[in-house]
């Protein structure tokens, strides 16, 4: 029995994703050995911080195509190393790229996967618990397959530390065809927008279509400017063509997880909140006291955007003396 | 070019989801329905792909009966004809969603119908499994790009854009292929009276899958645990601009 | 918002258009500590207000109707949120030309104008986007507009609460009425309980819910009404209002298309009905857009797609122009199609402001507050009293049917005799094996069936030839016969046997009896037992809230008889003003008798026949009543005529009548008696001796003596409207009801035609007559009068032409008959010294 991850290609570092992924395979694993993938030059130097959270050996998969994501070549490294490990799991975190990879995986494999997953038990078939509707709902399900296939949905669990003496590394040459080469990056774009990202931002301040129009998000960006944050949108005003898409905040659009969210007119559609229930906190404006926001907001304000922040705004300029 | 997109059909929710007493699905009586919000750009890209390029586009979903309403939204874009893959009303797993497509473009070769493009949704809204395209890719052999904000057809080759953090990673793969796009690939067009109208007229090929065991198998669905917060009210209307302000200092944002 | 007070003289609860216009007129009216509450939230709690079309059209063939949406415009307009558009009903049928020109008569007689009829060419170039090729003509109202009803709501809560007259609570949900003795103590709500004795349920699809809490019924169904909206619209790109451009109700296909901003809406009353009770509406949360916004069903709407194509394919087939917003937008139906208005019989302090429409909303505010602060409502409102429900019609299955059958007919031609088709058959009278068997054509009233005419008599036709008169134009025609005028000149022969179990029949007994029917009645009740007392109920304004007929039986029993339509409400009415000390009880005795009339020249001659009794005309005298002996029945014999003929009713219990009829028929063959049917009852009976009708005649608008009733003594006692009675007969009237005939039928075509009622009455050059009081003369009720040969129309005239002989017009379909007084006041026409009757 052993549990192998895989770890998504960073450089110099793991990412707390995949650290997260590793505790969810340790607890999965149950004190058999957890095994650890990973591709791309400088993959060893991740080797004392695996250690560190449960990891007995590293795996190092070399070929020159994991000098860019190559998604169905890791995929295939992976399906040759569990093979020879006779992984009786497959974890990743539940990022883009690890449902990516355990994807092909599945395919290349002919097994389930179950991406997202909140909790897992061991067992034939195993016990999943996951992500349904970008987290606005969960399903237990039943996991089949000789090799269990999952991907950990991020923050279901706390990366922890459960140091392992001596973890080794090994390097192989996986077996790749040209086919499996064909899927890989062979270019990077940089992003047009200035500014703060959205995904990345500690403070966001968004309208939904209670700002009435393109120009009534005019005191939004003001209020967003003045934090030092970035500016988003429900997917009702993306529709409406009054912001870009990358704006938007919600299930299908980024999510983000900021110190503070501040939502106006905004009514708090499941979908909107799948993509910020990882704010920190959120202070939410609006007319309705019973609008489903405030069921996940900290502080609100009730009242109308088009009054209230713009008062925001002018407190703060106030504040600073400006 | 043929392009044929894949669709689900899946409830509009509101500001929060029932479900049913059996707790087998989201109670549907006060809902409508749609095609899955990154599949809808992919409708929308594929109409575009062939209003530029000549050729045929094709819907596909695997669903229940009503499913027949999705193919018409996506035939009132532009899409020229559409296959209904019907199942009883139980939601099919991957694998079996994706056996079941594979079988079916299989079933198509014979009369001469090839696809230069098959596109996916990325993750559908609701069961969000992430895998869909990919295993069709593989069963047809065919490589498989994923989670594209853009997409650029030239010379027997699609250009693929996925987005990171700071930008995109390009991808460039030869025809035929697979991808799954996201929202925001493209701002979808509304249908047009006249397209429409056109759409209850165009040709839906009926084909009644058989089911197969699960093996990624839905036991039940649960509400997850609500934070129950109370808001903590700061005030009502720009009077509570200052109470604002000590809670922004207070986060140490301000 | 507030908290909820503990105490309120009143809770309105919606805060929709109707709510908020009620409790405004509320607190002008001078009520303070008035409550108004909604689960939803402000300013838009998620009721139909919120998606409403909000455009108005007001001109209607009901003048009811017409009044409130020309009030409510007037409000409208004073609140700044009424945006002037025009609007144009289109016609793409020959039938729908005509009826247009019926519309154009409707607001001529209600005062609506300006209006035109006007030609395809013209209606494009109002609407330019239209295909004139498909469109044969349009009736074109310029005053026609849209409202933001939301923002008049929010004025009117605002301007209340200003006054410190209301406190508005969102976010409240009612969770109970509480009641006591039959009335309103209390409201439970989800933020804490209110004492009060009035609440007003104003909560549009959720009103019956409402109302069972409390014990009372609300017979309306939420029902779907489909809209989309496509756009933007190439034409309507630089336009700076939401609209700029007249609406079009394309009345043929049910549907309208109107600008909305840069988009078109189209709506559509032409799907299948989609009914839906109360329970299944979801809440705020649950809802994807509101509670009262459905998902939309795209098939319902395929049929739509192409008619709107059809008329504006400038817009609607333009591939640019995108469907953007697509809804089942949930409103109120009613089974009679009218609203729900006024204090519940079931319970009092609860009244239903319910089944409102946009349109309607605010004149409908004031004219309830008006009718709970005062009594009564200047716009008379019977025909939405939420009192005038018999049982039966409160039933599921009667409101789905009739709403579902009424859904399609909401742009549709209705004749005015048109009958129900649905869930009928429901209150059969004892005779009613007997009016099958003899070929009875029946139509139904309050549920029950009742014989228009038989065909049986159609051997009548041959009988009297020329006379019985014939209708060549097929509307005139429609839902007629001219065996009703040979019934009746059967009658004026012989005999005829009228089945009138419809009748509501109350007792009223006890020491408090007489009192409390004196209250109510204009008339002289105290009079000696076997007397039979015709009598108007007034309102408190002095105009009419009934007549009907009330028969002493004893010292304290009276027997009250009033017509079936209307006779819920009158119960209500009686009821309200019995004495709170119990001395006095009402007794529904509806079902435990029937009635059956026998009037004609040879009444006394059968009646005879079958009893020993002295039915003499001095033993048996008129206006009497009495208990008589006919071969083994007895029977309440009395003696009054609605015809203007001999004869009497007979009055027997239920399970009697068969046997009744039987007897009654078999002694008039030989006589040559003939069934008769309402036709001759409702109609050419009373058109002929001009006796007052309540509903078309006698309204709480017209006062006694405008009607020509006034008896020459007023009594001593007082009764209700007696001080403005008083006072009219003082005055100078501002109309006089007036009796005309027809002096030339012959249309512009050649075709005779028979106007049917509530047409304008004009002068011969076509202007309108207005009296004094703003009110302008039309008819309130048309027939034949066989006997006198003559087609009658009933009008009240402004005293300047109230004379005989006076040379007036109609306008019927577009044309102008010449018209002559022939009566002013209540002579009759035919037999004037009323000899038949008193024979």
């Amino acid at each position: 029995m052993s549990v192998l991850v895989v770890v998504e290609r960073q450089p110099g570092a793991v990412d707390e994703l995949s650290l997260q992924a590793v505790t969810f395979a340790r607890a999965l694993a149950d004190g058999a050995p957890v095994h650890a993938l990973v591709v791309g030059a400088h993959a060893d130097s991740v080797t004392p911080t695996l250690g560190e959270h449960g990891v007995t050996t590293v795996h190092v998969a070399e070929d020159e195509v994991f000098a860019s994501y190559a998604p169905l070549a890791v995929a295939r490294a992976t399906a040759e190393l569990a093979g020879r490990l006779r992984a009786t799991a497959v974890v990743a975190a539940g990022s883009e790229r690890g449902n990516e990879v355990l994807a092909h995986l599945g395919a290349l494999l002919d097994l389930p996967l179950a991406a997202n997953c909140v909790e897992a038990t061991s067992g034939d078939p195993a016990r999943v618990t996951r992500l349904r509707w970008g987290g606005s709902l969960l399903e237990e399900a039943d996991l089949h397959g000789d090799v269990k296939l999952l991907t950990v949905a991020p923050h279901a669990v706390s990366a922890t530390h459960a140091p392992v003496a001596d973890t080794s590394v090994e390097r192989f040459a996986p077996q790749l065809s040209d086919a499996d080469r064909v899927i890989r990056v062979s270019a990077r774009t940089q992003a047009a927008t200035g500014g703060v990202s959205l995904a990345e931002a500690k403070v966001v301040v968004s309208s939904g279509r209670g700002a009435g129009s393109a120009e009534g998000f005019g005191i939004i960006e003001e209020l967003a400017d003045l934090l030092g944050g970035a500016v988003g949108c429900s997917r009702a005003v993306t529709m409406a063509g009054w912001r870009p898409h990358t704006d938007q905040v919600g299930q299908t659009g980024t999510k983000i997880a900021p110190d503070l969210y501040i939502a106006c007119g905004i009514s708090g559609a499941t979908q909107h909140m799948a993509g910020c229930k990882g704010a920190k906190a959120i202070l939410a404006v609006n007319t309705d006291p019973d609008a489903p926001i405030l069921a996940s907001a900290d502080y609100a304000v009730i009242g109308d955007l088009h009054e209230v922040v713009p008062a925001i705004s002018a407190e703060l300029r106030k504040a600073r003396g400006a | 070019m043929n392009v044929l997109v894949c669709v689900k059909r899946v409830p509009l929710t509101g500001g929060r989801i029932v479900l049913t007493d059996d707790a087998q699905a989201i109670a549907t009586q006060h809902l409508g329905f749609t095609i899955s919000p990154h599949e809808e750009c992919g409708v929308e890209e594929a109409v575009r792909l062939v209003e530029q390029s000549g050729g045929e586009s094709v819907v596909l979903t695997l669903g229940p009966a009503e499913a027949e309403e999705q193919l018409r939204d996506a035939m009132a874009l532009g899409i020229d004809r559409a296959i209904h893959l019907v199942t009883g009303g139980d939601e099919w797993d991957p694998q079996g969603t994706a056996a079941a497509i594979v079988e079916t473009i299989e079933a198509e070769r014979p009369a001469g119908v090839e696809y230069d493009l098959i596109v996916f949704g990325n993750e559908s809204a609701d069961a969000g499994g992430y895998q869909v395209g990919i295993r069709v890719a593989h069963a047809l052999g065919l490589p498989v790009a994923t989670g594209l904000k853009g997409v650029v057809v030239s010379d027997g080759s699609v250009r693929c854009e996925q987005e990171v953090p700071g930008g995109r990673d390009v991808f460039v793969l030869p025809l035929p292929a697979v991808v799954t796009v996201k929202e925001g690939l493209n701002f979808p067009r509304y249908p047009s009276v006249p397209g429409r109208m056109r759409a209850q007229r165009k040709p839906v090929a009926v084909r009644s899958p058989d089911a197969v065991s699960p093996r990624l198998a839905k036991v039940r669905l649960v509400s997850p645990p609500g934070q129950k917060k109370e808001a903590e009210i700061l005030g009502h209307g720009p009077e509570a601009a200052p109470r604002v302000i000590e809670v922004l200092q207070k986060i140490g944002v301000a | 918002m507030s908290a909820l007070p503990r105490k309120a003289r009143a809770v309105v609860v919606g805060c929709g258009i109707v709510g908020s216009s009620v409790a405004h007129h509320l607190c002008r009216e001078g009520w303070r500590d008035v409550v108004l509450l909604d689960k939803g939230s402000l300013p838009n709690p998620g009721g139909s207000t919120g998606h409403a079309s909000n455009f108005i059209f007001p001109v209607d063939h009901s003048k009811e109707m017409t009044a409130l949406t020309l009030e409510s415009v007037r409000q409208y307009e004073e609140l700044g949120t009424f945006t002037e558009s025009g609007g144009i009903e289109v016609a793409r049928t020959e039938e729908r030309l005509q009826e247009l020109a019926r519309r154009m008569a409707s607001a001529k007689a209600w005062g609506v104008e300006p209006v035109s009829l006007v030609s395809p060419a013209e209606v494009k170039e109002l609407v330019p986007y239209i295909d004139e090729r498909v469109i044969l003509g349009g009736f074109y109202s310029p005053g026609v507009g849209v409202v933001d009803s939301l923002r008049a709501g929010t004025l009117m809560r605002e301007h209340a609460v200003e006054m410190g007259a209301l406190t508005v609570a969102a976010g409240t949900e009612v969770l109970d009425i509480e009641t006591e003795g039959g009335r309103v103590v209390r409201v439970r709500t989800t933020e804490g309980d209110t004492d009060t004795e009035v609440v007003v349920i104003a909560c549009g699809v959720w009103s019956p819910k409402l109302a069972r809490m409390a014990g009372a019924s609300i017979p309306l169904t939420p029902a779907v009404h489909q809209m989309i909206d496509i756009g933007p619209v190439p034409r309507f790109e630089h336009t700076k209002q939401a609209i700029e451009f007249p609406i079009v109700r394309d009345m043929d296909t049910n549907m309208y298309e109107r600008q909305d901003g840069t988009g078109l809406e189209i709506g559509s009353y032409a799907h299948r009905p989609i009914l839906y009770e109360p329970e299944d509406l979801p809440s705020v949360e649950e809802a994807a857009l509101s509670p009262t916004e459905f998902p939309f069903t795209q098939e319902d709407f395929a049929p739509q797609l192409e008619h709107a194509l059809e008329l504006m394919p400038e817009i609607v087939g333009d591939e640019t122009v995108g469907i953007k917003y697509a809804i089942n937008g949930i409103l109120s139906l009613t089974p009679d199609g009218m609203p729900i208005l006024g204090e519940t019989p079931e319970v009092k302090g609860l009244w239903s402001a319910a089944a409102v429409w946009v349109k309607e909303g605010p004149g409908i505010g004031k004219a309830l507050a008006e009718w709970m602060v005062h009594g009564e409502s200047e716009i008379d409102l019977h025909s939405s009293d939420v009192a005038r429900f018999h049982e039966h019609q409160g039933t599921s299955v009667h409101i789905k049917a009739r709403t579902a059958e009424g859904f399609n007919k909401t742009y549709g031609i209705v004749h005015p005799g048109e009958q129900w088709a649905s869930n009928r058959d429901i209150r059969l009278s004892p005779f009613n094996a007997r009016e099958r068997e003899l070929g009875a054509v029946f139509y139904e009233a309050a549920g029950w069936e009742r014989p228009q005419w038989y065909e049986s008599n159609a051997s009548l036709l041959e009988e009297y030839g020329d006379r019985v008169g014939r209708r060549e134009a097929e509307w005139d025609a429609r839902w007629w016969s001219p065996i009703v005028n040979a019934e009746h000149l059967a009658m004026r022969d012989r005999a005829g046997l009228f089945d009138l179990s419809a009748f509501c029949i109350f007792d009223v007994t006890g020491p408090g009896a007489l009192d409390a029917l004196q209250r109510v009645s204009m008339r002289q009740v105290d009079v000696p037992a076997g007397r039979v007392v015709y009598t108007p109920w007034l309102s408190r304004g002095g105009g009419f809230k009934s007549d009907l007929t009330i028969m002493r039986l004893d010292d304290e029993q009276f027997r009250v008889v009033t017509g079936g339509a209307h006779g819920m409400a009158d119960r209500k009415w009686l009821q309200d003003h019995l004495p709170a000390d119990g001395s006095a009880e009402l007794a529904d005795l509806t079902s435990a008798w029937c009635t059956l009339g026998i009037w004609g020249p040879r009444a006394r001659d059968i009646l005879a026949s079958v009893t020993s009794d002295d039915v003499s005309h001095d033993g048996f005298p008129f206006a009497t009543c009495r208990t008589i002996d006919c071969e083994g029945l007895r029977v309440l014999a009395s003696r009054i005529s609605y015809v203007g003929d001999l004869g009497w009713e007979l009055y027997v219990p239920s399970e009697l009548g068969a046997r009744l009829w039987d007897l009654v028929w078999d002694a008039g063959r030989p006589h040559g008696a003939v069934p008769a049917g309402i036709g001759v009852y409702g109609t050419t009976g009373r058109l002929e001796k001009c006796y007052r009708a309540y509903g078309s005649e006698l309204e709480s608008e017209y006062t006694v003596v405008e009607a020509g009733m006034t008896t020459p003594r007023v009594k001593e006692q007082d009764f209700v409207g007696k001080d403005a009675y008083l006072r009219h007969r003082e005055e100078e009237p501002a109309a006089i009801l007036c009796t005309l005939t027809v002096d030339d039928h012959t249309s512009a075509s050649g075709v005779a035609r028979y106007p049917l009622g509530r047409e304008p009455i004009v002068t011969r050059e076509g202007a309108p007559l207005v009296d004094g009081k703003g009110r302008r003369s039309y008819v309130t009720s048309a027939g034949a009068g066989p006997s006198i040969g003559k087609h009658i129309l009933m009008s009240y005239l402004p005293p300047g032409q109230a004379s005989a002989g006076s040379e007036l017009a109609v306008e019927y379909m577009g044309e102008r008959y010449p018209v002559t007084v022939t009566v002013v006041g209540a002579t009759p026409i035919f037999d004037p010294e009323n000899a038949r009757i008193r024979s």
